[in-house]
């Protein structure tokens, strides 16, 4: 595969707007970011910009490499050339104390939760702040039931281990041990996958809430229109290698490219669409 | 449908610390309370910070149950949930009675008093906890009993149903366990049995020199090599080789379910996985007790020709009347008996691993050591029953 190639060959990106507030400089930025795997190319001159206080998806089919994205911001896997820039410092090239810095303002909700099969969800919430070494006992006591609350669980699901907890209990303790150290950028690997539709809208309004009240700004990857409808701010399409498109649900969706075609106004994406329309006209209509 | 995207961030702020958390008593004129006045990042990056969190918790233990004081929060840059808990912890778990607040960190505090209710569900802990231990220690030591006697059983069905039909039998993981646990390791049997053999025979060389029995190293050698060492170094090796393998592969099987796919199939643990390796380990384990003794007088013909002078040629001519044939398959035959305890002790714990990541490590663990126990005992079981036998 060819590095040099110019970057006219390339389709072009069919939208790119940016949040309507002022919102400042962008927290995640990414440049001319390629990614390949052996001589399988994943990303092609990917370009993306994430800002403070929003609700950013980001969707695909299947393979197109958005979950590699998403590790890539954590710093967990290394792009092939181009740069990914996390509050104002390059994730690959920083330092491990610079790193481990980052790290302690970012939090990441996994696919299957990765909780800590060994402890108790308790201590799987409260390892964040005991790593710290400087907190007193009683404040991580408290602030661990603090973080169940706000997640839903009540402190008689403390002293359970990860394997007694249900699918959406598993993603409701990650979330609080993800949401520990009070981060300002929350990761979310597909959050509703695994979960039922009750669930799942339960755990959206729960992401809803905790966004307006934490001041969070969310990068999340999901299959889920639901969810994406739901959710997110802007939205960006991963497609062809590269982010074909970016802004808000209802620009993105008169986009006109095949994916989004398929993907958004197929029979799934319109009912999703009519449920949301729904809700929020029953919305106006109680206000 | 944009949500609401109003919120400040303060990374550049809580990254470089310029504005550390500091807590200040101020003196007001006389008659008035003291005022404790809060100001900096009170952030956890902030307050995590080296020996900044130190002092922050001194002044607070300090100012505890202090009732006089005015708190004052007005000049706080910004506050987040561990720092608020932190000051609420101080102030003995509710508001002091007077408190000066922004209307953001009102609702901080609104969340914490509400969830300062919450009380963590005491464990309990009884008097006579080690009773229980015993207790809950026999029963289990019961229960893996009955388990190893099932599985047992199972394998015997098992074999029963494949001499029946063999031609549909799984061949191919007899083939793959032989490869697996026997092949892969010819190397590690040889090295250990050349070095034991290489140090058996200098010992004994030592003492016999003494009173010029030079010649009796080899019946020494080969009777211990291939009547007992062999056999038990080749167990102990494949015990820890092969045996945690598959404690672990069982292990790993259960945690991402595979083992729940095979049933639903209707594919049987016990005929496609565990009597396989039951089997292989049966025919590779006297193959490497054949290799290590033959390493192992390898190394101890080699040693003897360096310290007793003995040539090669002797100690090969000497051998068979030196040692009776029947030794030779008493050796087969412990390694035929060792290697299918080996396979069923581990197939025993891999299948009783809970898919958790501690489980899965105790149990490698267990089954190692059960299965090196389970073949030494094995073999004074041996060294008894044969007790009049191979010797002149």
């Amino acid at each position: 595969m060819d590095t040099t190639k110019p970057q006219s060959q390339r389709p072009a990106q069919r939208l790119n707007r940016k949040p309507e507030e002022d919102v400042g400089p962008p927290v995640v930025q990414i440049r001319n970011l390629w990614t390949r795997f052996g001589r399988t190319v994943v990303h092609q001159d990917l370009n993306l910009d994430i800002y403070g206080g929003e609700i950013l998806s980001i969707v695909g089919g299947s393979g197109t490499g958005k979950t590699v994205l998403l590790r890539q911001m954590l710093g967990l896997e290394r792009p092939s050339s181009g740069t990914v820039t996390v509050f104002g410092e390059d994730v690959s090239r920083a330092d491990p104390q610079q790193l481990q810095r980052m790290r302690n303002h970012w939090g990441m909700l996994f696919q299957q939760g990765a909780l800590y099969s060994a402890l108790t969800v308790f201590e799987n919430i409260a390892l964040p702040l005991r790593e710290l070494k400087v907190l007193p006992d009683d404040v991580i006591r408290d602030a661990v039931l603090l973080k169940m609350d706000m997640v839903g669980l009540g402190p008689g699901d403390a002293n359970k281990m990860p394997s007694d907890l249900s699918g959406g209990m598993v993603k409701r303790a990650a979330l609080a041990r993800a949401l520990a150290l009070e981060p300002q950028l929350l990761f979310l690997d597909e959050p509703t996958a695994g979960l039922d539709p009750d669930l799942s809208d339960t755990f959206v309004e729960l992401i809803q809430t905790l966004h307006s009240e934490l001041h969070l700004t969310v990068v999340m990857v999901t299959h889920d229109l639901d969810t994406l409808f739901a959710l997110s701010s802007r939205i960006a399409v991963l497609a062809e290698k590269h982010v074909i498109a970016v802004g808000p649900s209802c620009d993105v969706l008169r986009v006109k490219h095949p994916f989004i075609n398929d993907f958004f106004l197929g029979p799934r994406g319109q009912r999703a669409l009519e449920v949301l329309e729904e809700r929020y006209a029953r919305k106006e209509a109680e206000d | 449908m944009p949500v609401a995207a109003t919120a400040n961030l303060f990374y550049t702020a809580a990254m470089r610390i310029e504005n550390a958390p500091t807590l200040t008593v101020e003196h007001a004129s006389a008659g008035t309370d003291q005022t404790v006045a809060v100001r900096g990042v009170w952030q956890v990056h902030a307050l995590s910070q080296r020996g900044v969190a130190k002092g922050i918790n001194k002044t607070l233990a300090a100012l505890r149950g202090k009732q006089a004081l005015a708190w004052d929060l007005s000049d706080i840059a910004s506050l987040d949930h561990i720092g608020a808990q932190m000051l609420w912890n101080a102030w003995g778990k509710r508001r002091p009675a007077q408190l000066k607040l922004d209307p953001r960190q009102e609702e901080l505090f609104t969340r914490i008093e509400k969830a300062s209710h919450i009380e963590l569900p005491r464990t309990r802990s009884s008097a006579l906890q080690w009773i229980i231990l015993l207790g809950a220690g026999v029963l289990s030591f019961f229960e893996n009993l009955r388990g190893a006697i099932t599985l047992v059983g199972q394998v015997i069905q098992d074999i029963g149903r494949f001499i029946r039909h063999p031609l549909g039998g799984p061949w191919r993981e007899i083939s793959a366990n032989i490869y697996h646990s026997g092949f892969q390791a010819l190397g590690i049997t040889a090295l250990v049995g050349f070095l034991i053999g290489i140090v058996l025979s200098y010992l004994s060389a030592q003492q016999l020199r003494t009173f010029g029995g030079d010649i009796y190293l080899v019946n020494i050698l080969g009777m211990a090599v291939i009547r007992e060492l062999g056999p038990l170094l080749a167990a102990i090796l494949v015990a820890g080789r092969s045996g945690s393998s598959i404690t672990a592969q069982l292990g790993v099987m259960r945690v991402t379910e595979e083992l729940d796919a095979m049933l639903v199939m209707g594919i049987s643990h016990g005929y496609r996985l565990i009597m396989p390796k039951v089997l292989a380990l049966a025919l590779a384990m006297p193959l490497l007790v054949v290799w290590t003794d033959a390493m192992a007088l390898l190394g101890g013909m080699l040693a003897a020709k360096v310290e007793l002078d003995l040539s090669l040629r002797y100690f090969i001519q000497k051998l068979p009347s030196a040692v009776p044939i029947v030794n030779y398959w008493i050796g087969l035959g412990k390694g035929i008996v060792f290697g299918m305890l080996i396979a069923l002790v581990s197939c025993h714990f891999g299948l009783r691993i809970k898919p958790n990541t501690e489980s899965l490590g105790r149990g490698t663990t267990t089954s190692v050591v059960t299965a090196i126990t389970v073949v030494i005992m094995a073999n004074a079981v041996f060294a008894i029953v044969f007790s009049g036998v191979g010797f002149f």
